[in-house]
């Protein structure tokens, strides 16, 4: 099978974006501070975040596929993540 | 009296999931009030899971299941091996005796979870999908409701179905933020095969189906492992991580997934496949530790949400005691309705009846699994020092043969592991699995 980058992978996802809202805010100071930036970076199978080129970590919530493995593993205050409200975000069709 | 009066249900339940289906199909049946909330805009499109259902226990609650149900294929092979970077050892375990009764079958839920919301329809039960619930309402200690968006609903009993990241027992104060080493992220592709493709690959006919389970190389050393399961016409293929371990050695997660997809004795199963979705889950691994408390006034917690998955090695099992804690805590709300009285203590008996059932037994049975499937040597060293007997047994490279026990110990001397290791190891593992 031909390997796919990730994004790839999630093009065959489907998705109903909710343009109005995140559901994901990443506190710059405290992830930084604590090296839960680097680590959200590492864990996220869908690659919502990256840093940027000054140490801030930029967050794709659109790809986000809803595991919560960021949260589980972010230290206190560094992370605001709730599911998108209802209705929005990845839908699977296989699952 | 601890009722609330006059609310809108009896019984709401949060998140169309195996355990909310189950929950709310249950109390559908008794001719209980249910609603039935799924924040997404179907039952199942937020659901995820590896893919083997052991299926007796559904079996119980729908006779038809097997008949009816959107399930994929009747799990007769287990594969079961240590993966090495070059090398892999196995059980292959076939048994046509898997097959009638049948035990294990695999389903995508997305599909399946379709199939279990219209039962609860068809037994009256209310659904409304594509609402968050946002949190619970409680009045004093006592829960009497959910609030989503601007609505407020209530009932006598909120069930907490909403899955491992349970937001609403965290807000109700039943769970706290888990230890890492309770918890690991399964990553998973479903990839698309001709029927008889995957029939050849696996060794299979009809209906019958494969779950392979593999630890060592997949994860390159990180706790957890590796597995490929068959649909009718796609494989599921996955890796699940501890988090504990995948943060201490700073792997990137998709890295191992693409390690386990390349690697030579995985990609030819995988080999003319076309992704058809990629997705991710969070899992509880803590086992009973993990199981905290479930039952509040006016509210219980079923499923993944209160941490019920057992990993025994072996066997992965959560939809099974989804299933389980579902029936259990629909029953108790059944008791509790008919007595006017929803307290904690008149709920209590979920718990009781957790525990005497298959679900609450096998996690205390299983109690000590999780702390030895912690124990790192099982990831890397094992796998290695076993394929390095095999080696030295097959490799007949016309020098004179050894007993099988000189070359095993050749090899442990070679191997980083040592005697006292391969001893204390035995005995945990005889303990705890």
């Amino acid at each position: 099978m031909k390997p796919l980058s990730v994004p790839e992978r999630l093009t065959k996802n489907r998705f109903l974006l909710d343009e109005e809202q995140s559901h994901i805010e990443v506190n710059q100071e405290i992830a930084k501070a604590t090296g839960t930036g680097k680590a959200l970076v590492a864990c996220c199978p869908a690659h919502v975040y990256s840093e940027e080129p000054d140490g801030t970590i930029s967050v794709e919530y659109a790809a986000c596929l809803e595991c919560g493995t960021c949260l589980a593993i972010a230290a206190p205050g560094a992370l605001k993540w709730h599911y998108p409200r209802g209705g929005f975000g990845v839908q699977f069709r296989e699952g | 009296m601890t009722e609330p009066a006059e609310p809108d249900f009896e019984v709401i339940v949060i998140g169309a999931g195996i355990a909310g289906c189950v929950a709310a199909y249950q109390l559908a049946r008794q001719g209980r009030s249910v609603l039935l909330i799924e924040r997404g805009e179907a039952p199942g499109s937020k659901n995820l899971s590896g893919g083997v259902l052991y299926s007796r226990g559904i079996q119980q609650v729908f006779p038809d299941f097997l008949a009816e149900a959107p399930v994929e294929r009747r799990v007769t092979r287990n594969y079961i091996s240590f993966l090495n970077a070059g090398s892999s050892v196995a059980i292959d375990y076939k048994d046509a005796r898997l097959a009638d009764p049948v035990n294990a079958v695999t389903v995508l839920r997305a599909k399946l979870d379709v199939w279990l919301s219209e039962k609860c329809e068809q037994a009256g039960a209310m659904i409304m999908p594509g609402v968050r619930v946002d949190r619970v309402v409680t009045e004093g200690t006592r829960v009497v409701g959910v609030k989503a968006g601007d609505d407020e609903l209530r009932a006598h009993v909120v069930v907490a179905a909403d899955g491992v990241n349970s937001f609403v027992a965290k807000e109700a104060g039943l769970r706290q933020k888990e230890p890492l080493n309770h918890l690991a992220v399964g990553v998973k592709s479903v990839v698309a095969l001709p029927r008889e493709t995957i029939e050849q690959r696996f060794n299979l006919t009809g209906d019958e189906g494969a779950a392979l389970a593999v630890v060592g190389d997949c994860t390159q050393g990180v706790g957890g492992g590796g597995f490929l399961y068959t649909n009718l016409d796609s494989l599921s293929v996955g890796i699940v991580v501890r988090l504990d371990d995948l943060t201490a050695k700073q792997k990137v997660v998709t890295d191992l997934f693409d390690h386990f997809l390349q690697h030579q004795f995985i990609a030819p199963y995988l080999e003319g496949g076309e992704l058809l979705e990629y997705g991710c889950h969070l899992v509880a691994e803590g086992g009973l530790h993990m199981v905290g408390e479930i039952v509040m006034d006016g509210m219980v917690v079923v499923g993944d949400a209160a941490g019920l998955t057992l990993n025994t090695g072996l066997t992965v099992r959560g939809m099974d005691l989804a299933v389980g804690s579902a029936a259990a805590a629909a029953e108790a709300i059944g008791d509790a309705l008919d007595r006017k009285d929803t307290s904690k203590a008149a709920l209590a008996c979920y718990r009781d009846k957790l525990f005497a059932s298959y679900v609450g037994r096998d996690m205390k049975t299983y109690a000590r699994a999780p702390r030895f499937l912690e124990v790192e040597r099982m990831y890397k060293q094992y796998g290695e020092l076993f394929a390095d007997v095999l080696y030295g047994t097959f490799n007949l490279d016309t020098q004179p043969r050894r007993h099988l026990l000189k070359v095993a110990r050749k090899s442990l001397a070679r191997s980083p592991l040592t005697m006292r290791q391969l001893i204390r190891d035995g005995i945990a593992g005889a303990r705890a699995l």
